[in-house]
């Protein structure tokens, strides 16, 4: 679609672009599709969705506003970027509600026809700023999105309301002509997902390609833009969100540990598209329960794993709340069971759609008496799927619960992933127990459900069916060895430790810490979750600037890596950043006695490189 | 079901029971219920092995612990949610599910009827006796209106669940009552439930002699059972007394109890447990509103209903059919992918 009559295209090597509009015009799936054709031309990116936890709010209203943020580039890149450089705004209230993001100088393509009065005035507004000279800081493309929709669509017979649902297309054929990304990506996804429908199918094809022609032949730009492919490792590549790449990542711990899975769940934001992707995996064998309630897709796992499947339960902060007893029955049977939790802004409801890392406390301590739990976290969408790995291995081998932290952040946003090979995979396979291990007073030979393993303290998993094994287990606390019901102080003192000792066990384990250093350092980054990127993003700034600081991040909570300590003490100063009010900051702080400092954020939105990066300076000029 | 393998060793009540000392009452109901199961279990012509039983919290979940099974002892009305995965996971298996009233129909409610309506292969017991035994004598879910407990000093006002009426609202396929009171009667009961393909419930008049003592008393003692049981029989009219009292429904759709000498023979109801519409069900277990008027007992309501392990069975065998079983290879490129050499 390009001629010698296109204006001169200029590289860029990164560039942020952020899609706003009403939470009916279709952002996040403009977003998407965005970022799929630029994943397809080999650039790295890295996506934020944000939209309203409404299904619709009031359209029109500041509230409703949905928008999508992407960075690409032409490098390896670790965040959606700190401020976008265009904003597309498909109505004056996405423009109202995301203006302030936008850097200044940046550009501002809005769909003018949105910008009447109604509309200015539901968003606020009492001049029109397309016309009043508010945004001279910016570069402002005006296009008319809605009126040349529908006259593109006017031949097919669409209706013209239906005609004008198909705007997002043409804000995409634009952009995607401005920013020269492949256009057979997203012809080929029309017709993959409207086949049937064949006139929304022709609306939307009309709809993009009227926004490209409409980029090429209105000579409002004087130039196109381009992002070079990301010089990535061989391999292929596909574009993935995180809670995807968790499902995968559960599928191939399956496969990897050879035994099925059982997933119980309740439906509940961000988590559910883990529940939708398993249910869609039958022919792996895989077995999911969509629960009465939490606490019911808790117990099935449960039940599940009794049977001998990898049971898992998916959900979010709420819902591990509500799991907690559970939770800790399931630690009481020493059986396997992943608890995964994507979690959100809290407490209670608190902000359903957008992210915060504030379980981690949850996760730690959220259940009655000493009931200690091993916690990976998730740190990039692509990671979710050896993070999942990683907590289905340490439930089999260690016989326990296993919570497994991810968030909103991570579970929508997206971004290139070398498909790993399958064969290169971990083993994580596990025994089931098949003979008796004791014998009683008599000399008979017996099965002790209690009995230990000497070196992960785990204990046999005997699976109903198995002759001689029989036995009971329940949350009544059992006497060491037989597991008969013991109210025996000693006793329950004991299995407490033992409890605690074999999570413990699971840091002899871990790698040793891999501490990211360009030279000697004063200042230390402690990070987990998905600030990640963040820290990677400021540290990357700081070193181009000859600064230098040191950055560790932690996949697994509990236990913390052996060596932490050590590497932590070496430092003056212990940055620890999270998007909560100082959680993991509490918790090294009363383990290691180092006067860590907390840097936090807890507004729904992840933290930018630019906000750690300013922090570290702060610190290293103190 | 009903076939028993040869290959299955014979077995005894005595094998039945594990080492664990029974810890209920001296008196209590549960004992008689224990030993129903334990003598039943040898007829059934199933493995020790093959056998789990899962119970939630209070004083009939400790039922595993005296059963030489597998078993789970889990938390306080999660019961029949601990079952319904092991049932989906483990299809070859035989799962009971043991409770008390307070147990599965007031904490543990919702769990029973989903496990009820999705017709989970579980054989659900529900002994119940009125009021909460381990937290030493409160009111429960089936305690009449009037109930002086500790927790309801003047009286509980709480409207009482009817269990069988919740069990046919939940789309039960199969309906029972039992008592403690009649070893034979509970063997035959618990026999037809494990027969039944699907989530059979079955509820136990059990009596709590230290906090209830008696509740079914004007039922269940022997002297007052021919007048006061009504023994639904698949295909007799529903008759007690010794035949002097029998069931009927009026013009206007009610079921009452009539003398029979009163009325035509073919006026009487007679009994068929298979109606597919639980209607006529649902009445007869609304003809006492407690246990001091004539009460059925027995099999109120047996249908045949997809069972629910099968049909995820049936989807997975479809899944793999369709798309061929799960390659991770294949499911990894699954999305568009791009090569960087």
């Amino acid at each position: 679609m390009t001629d010698t009559a296109s204006p001169e295209t200029r590289e860029l090597d990164a560039l942020v672009i952020r899609f706003a509009g009403d939470s009916g015009d279709g952002m996040q799936l403009t977003g998407e599709r965005f970022s799929s054709a630029s994943a397809l031309l080999g650039n790295d990116l890295a996506t934020l969705p944000d939209f309203p936890a409404e299904i619709r709010a009031p359209a029109g209203t500041v509230l409703g506003v949905s928008a999508f943020q992407i960075q690409v580039a032409d490098h390896d890149i670790m965040t959606p970027g700190d401020a976008p450089n265009v904003l597309v705004a498909m109505n004056p209230a996405a423009l109202k509600s995301e203006l302030h993001r936008l850097e200044i100088g940046g550009t501002i393509i809005a769909n003018e026809d949105a910008f009447e009065d109604r509309n200015l005035a539901k968003a606020g507004y009492d001049e029109n700023p397309l016309t009043d000279g508010s945004l001279a800081n910016y570069t402002l493309f005006t296009v008319p999105m809605t009126s040349i929709t529908k006259r593109a669509c006017e031949d097919l017979g669409v209706k013209p309301r239906d005609a004008e649902r198909s705007k997002n297309f043409f804000a995409l054929g634009l952009v995607s002509w401005l920013y020269n990304r492949p256009v057979e990506p997203t012809m080929d996804w029309i017709d993959k997902k409207f086949g049937s429908r064949e006139l929304v199918a022709a609306a939307n094809v009309a709809a993009f390609k009227a926004g490209h022609a409409f980029g090429e032949t209105a000579e409002l730009f004087d130039s196109r833009y381009a992002v070079r492919a990301a010089p990535h490792a061989p391999g292929t590549y596909t574009n993935i969100d995180g809670n995807t790449a968790l499902s995968w990542g559960l599928v191939a711990a399956g496969r990897q540990a050879k035994l099925p899975l059982f997933l119980g769940s309740y439906p509940i934001t961000p988590a559910s598209d883990i529940l939708h992707e398993l249910s869609a995996r039958k022919n792996f064998g895989v077995r999911t329960l969509q629960a009465e309630d939490e606490i019911a897709a808790v117990c099935s796992a449960i039940g599940a794993s009794f049977g001998g499947h990898i049971g898992l339960t998916t959900t979010s902060g709420p819902g591990v709340a509500l799991k907690s007893e559970a939770i800790g029955l399931a630690l009481s049977l020493e059986l396997p069971l992943v608890i995964i939790d994507i979690q959100r802004g809290g407490p209670s409801t608190g902000l359903p759609t957008k992210t915060e890392a504030s379980d981690l406390m949850l996760a730690m301590y959220g259940r009655h008496g000493d009931a200690p739990l091993p916690i990976v976290a998730a740190y990039r969408p692509s990671q979710c799927f050896d993070a999942a790995i990683e907590a289905v291995r340490i439930a089999l081998k260690y016989r326990t619960p296993v919570i497994l932290l991810s968030d909103g952040y991570l579970a929508n946003g997206s971004e290139p992933w070398k498909l790993p090979d399958v064969d290169s995979l971990p083993d994580i396979s596990t025994t089931f127990a098949t003979e008796t291990n004791a014998t009683d007073d008599d000399g008979n030979p017996v099965f002790e459900p209690y009995l230990r393993d000497d070196d992960t303290l785990a204990r046999p998993w005997a699976i109903p069916g198995t002759a001689e094994l029989m036995h009971r287990i329940g949350g009544l606390e059992k006497q060491s060895g037989s597991g008969n019901i013991s109210y025996d102080p000693a006793n329950h003192e004991e299995m407490t430790r033992i409890r605690q000792a074999k999570v413990d066990r699971i840091a002899e384990d871990l790698d040793p810490i891999e501490v990211d250093t360009a030279g000697p350092a004063d200042v230390l980054v402690l990070s987990w979750g998905s600030t990640w990127g963040a820290c990677k993003g400021a540290l990357r700034r700081l070193r181009a600037e000859g600064r230098s600081a040191d950055h560790v991040h932690l996949v697994h909570l509990n236990p913390f890596p052996n060596d932490l300590g050590e590497i932590l003490r070496r430092y003056e100063t212990v940055l620890v950043p999270e998007m909560n009010t100082g959680q993991l900051v509490d918790l090294v702080r009363a383990k290691y006695l180092v006067d860590a400092k907390s840097i936090t954020k807890v507004r729904g939105v992840p933290f930018t490189a630019g906000e750690i990066k300013n922090v570290i300076m702060e610190a290293l000029d103190d | 079901m009903t076939d028993t393998t040869i290959d299955v060793p014979e077995t005894t009540k005595a094998d039945w029971s594990s080492d664990q000392e029974v810890r209920w009452c001296p008196g209590c109901g549960d004992y008689s219920i224990l030993t129903a199961v334990q003598m039943m279990m040898p007829d059934l012509g199933v493995r020790r092995e093959d056998t789990v039983f899962i119970s939630g919290i209070g004083c009939a979940a400790r039922f595993p612990y005296y059963m030489n099974t597998y078993g789970m002892h889990g938390i306080h009305g999660r019961a029949p949610a601990i079952a319904t995965g092991l049932a989906l996971a483990r299809p070859d298996l035989d799962v009971w599910v043991v409770g008390g009233d307070g147990d599965m129909l007031s904490i543990g409610g919702n769990h029973l009827i989903h496990a009820l309506r999705r017709n989970v292969n579980l054989k659900i017991l529900l002994f119940n006796n009125q009021i909460y035994g381990l937290t030493k004598g409160q009111y429960s879910p089936t305690s009449e209106i009037g109930k002086i407990t500790k927790s309801s000093p003047i009286g509980s006002i709480d409207e009482p669940f009817n269990p069988i009426s919740v069990a046919l609202g939940a789309e039960a396929t199969f309906v029972a009552r039992t008592h403690d009171m009649d070893r034979k009667h509970m063997m035959e009961t618990f026999r037809r439930a494990w027969e039944h393909k699907g989530a059979a419930f079955v509820e136990v008049y059990q009596n709590c002699n230290v906090f209830n003592d008696g509740a079914f008393g004007a039922i269940t003692k022997k002297d007052k059972r021919a007048s006061m049981l009504i023994d639904l029989t698949h295909g007799e009219p529903i008759t007690f007394d010794d035949g002097a009292k029998g069931v009927t429904m009026g013009a206007d759709g009610r079921l009452r109890i009539v003398e029979t000498a009163d009325v035509n023979a073919s006026d009487l109801l007679v009994h068929d447990e298979t109606r597919e519409d639980p209607s006529l069900a649902f009445a007869l277990s609304r003809i006492a509103s407690g246990p001091f008027m004539p009460t059925p007992v027995g099999v109120f309501r047996s249908v045949d209903r997809p069972e629910y392990a099968t049909e995820v069975s049936r989807q997975l065998a479809y899944a793999q059919e369709t798309s061929g079983p799960g390659d991770l290879h294949a499911l990894l490129h699954s999305r568009p992918t791009w090569e960087v050499t």
